[in-house]
């Protein structure tokens, strides 16, 4: 009996191969921490799986230790900090008063509710969390699927809309996403299902006429991101009966463009025990590097050199105008 | 008993060459130009229409079809509705419309 044939239509690094499209990494200039899965929110889409019930988190060591190669590279120009809601772990703050004082561009993936919501095991308030991010310059990133509650909520749960608008108020209000402000606010959209993005640039201009009109809100840019099939979004696809059409629209919208900028080429991703990824789609699938590192042996030279890591999830970045953290790259 | 409509068949729409291929490559080109781009009317717009005669049309397959790609060029389901109602509207008021010739047949039957 021959033996099943187990090569994935999906192998991403067979199809670079067969489209002659080479991804090496470029250089680090982004060093993105995932520095807990704990979150006030449980999405349907959360590649991270992360929750309130969730309890990993990036001990001060190793923060410490992120620090000290921040420190010591200046050519990782920016911080990315992801989780879960970050802004829940202890020592988020002092993350990033010392990232800041590094003199590091510092990003954090705010959810917005998380302000309105509070710690969801203590009850620790976050209204103070606007002041602080202003304080600091940081720039806030945050989801918000669509201008209308509809999607918004059926992908991020009951009332997360209207509180996003109030939260997004209180960001406006110390000066986030106000011309000459200095003070960045992005949103990032996301399809609320197995589909791809509308093109950014209408979508973003979308987004800025109805909430300017509907809520009287301002933002900076919008970043669209395309779902990845990974985990809780990965499940819904196969109960759904949708995975192999999921994957098979993304694989007819590989675009070598896309590819070209996707953004494991100039970032690493870090989770809360210090072990880097490629990203953090490949951390959330426990997919290491292909010599497996830390960031308490972190060489940046072989860093910058090494052959990224790919799986059959990476079409999500390349489908269409393309997907990253900063949203499209085509 | 078997049915007409398998979702699984929208698949297989590019078959439609299998006898007469110049001629649905021609077909193909046309159709993506005219649906898949931004022209005079933008990508949503031209997506809405099509959503809508999909419905007039009672077509499964392009019901599916446009209710994605309505999704995927940034349209809301409000906006899908009122295509959808467009679409509506206009088969009751053709439907209606046809009452003037009722009646103008009326007008030559009735003494």
């Amino acid at each position: 009996m021959n033996a099943p044939n187990t090569i994935s239509p999906y192998d991403f690094d067979a199809i670079l191969a067969s489209r002659g499209v080479d991804l090496p990494a470029l250089r680090v200039d982004t060093l993105q921490l995932n520095v807990t899965k704990l979150c006030n929110q449980a999405c349907r889409h959360c590649h991270v799986d992360a929750s309130p019930a969730r309890t990993e988190a990036m001990s001060r060591d190793t923060i410490e230790q992120c620090l000290r190669v921040l420190a010591q590279h200046p050519q990782i120009a920016t911080l990315d900090i992801t989780g879960g809601a970050p802004e829940l772990h202890d020592d988020f703050e002092y993350l990033v008063e010392r990232a800041t004082a590094l003199g590091r561009h510092v990003m954090v993936r705010h959810n917005l509710t998380v302000q309105l919501d509070g710690h969801p095991k203590s009850g620790r308030s976050m209204e103070h969390l606007p002041a602080f991010f202003a304080r600091h310059k940081v720039e806030v990133v945050s989801s918000l699927p669509y201008y209308q509650a509809y999607f918004t909520d059926a992908q991020r749960g009951s009332g997360v809309f209207e509180k996003s608008i109030e939260a997004m108020r209180r960001l406006n209000a110390v000066g986030y996403g106000i011309d000459g402000s200095g003070l960045r606010f992005d949103l990032v959209y996301n399809p609320v299902g197995p589909y791809l993005p509308a093109a950014q640039a209408s979508l973003e201009a979308d987004y800025r006429e109805a909430l300017r009109a509907q809520f009287g809100v301002e933002f900076s840019q919008l970043f669209t991101i395309t779902n990845m099939p990974l985990h809780r979004f990965a499940l819904h696809l196969r109960k759904s009966g949708q995975y192999e059409a999921y994957m098979d629209k993304l694989l007819a919208a590989f675009n070598p463009a896309a590819a070209e900028g996707v953004m494991c080429r100039n970032l690493i991703s870090v989770d809360h025990t210090g072990t880097i990824y490629d990203c953090d789609f490949n951390q959330q699938i426990g997919l290491q590097l292909r010599e497996p590192a830390t960031i308490h042996d972190f060489d940046y030279e072989r860093l910058a050199q090494r052959r990224i890591r790919f799986g059959d999830h990476c079409l999500g970045c390349t489908a269409g105008a393309g997907s990253s953290c900063g949203g499209a790259t085509a | 008993m078997s049915n007409y409509f398998e979702s699984e068949d929208l698949k297989k729409f590019g078959e439609i060459g299998r006898h007469a291929k110049p001629l649905a490559d021609d077909f193909f080109r046309y159709y993506g130009k005219v649906t898949g781009t931004d022209g005079a009317l933008s990508k949503r717009e031209k997506s809405l229409i099509a959503l809508a005669i999909a419905h007039a049309e009672r077509c499964a397959y392009c019901i599916d079809a446009y209710t994605t790609a309505c999704l995927e060029a940034g349209a809301n389901p409000e906006q899908m509705a009122e295509a959808v109602h467009v679409a509506a509207a206009m088969k009751a008021g053709i439907t209606l419309v046809h009452s003037v010739q009722m009646n103008n047949h009326l007008d030559r039957l009735v003494l």
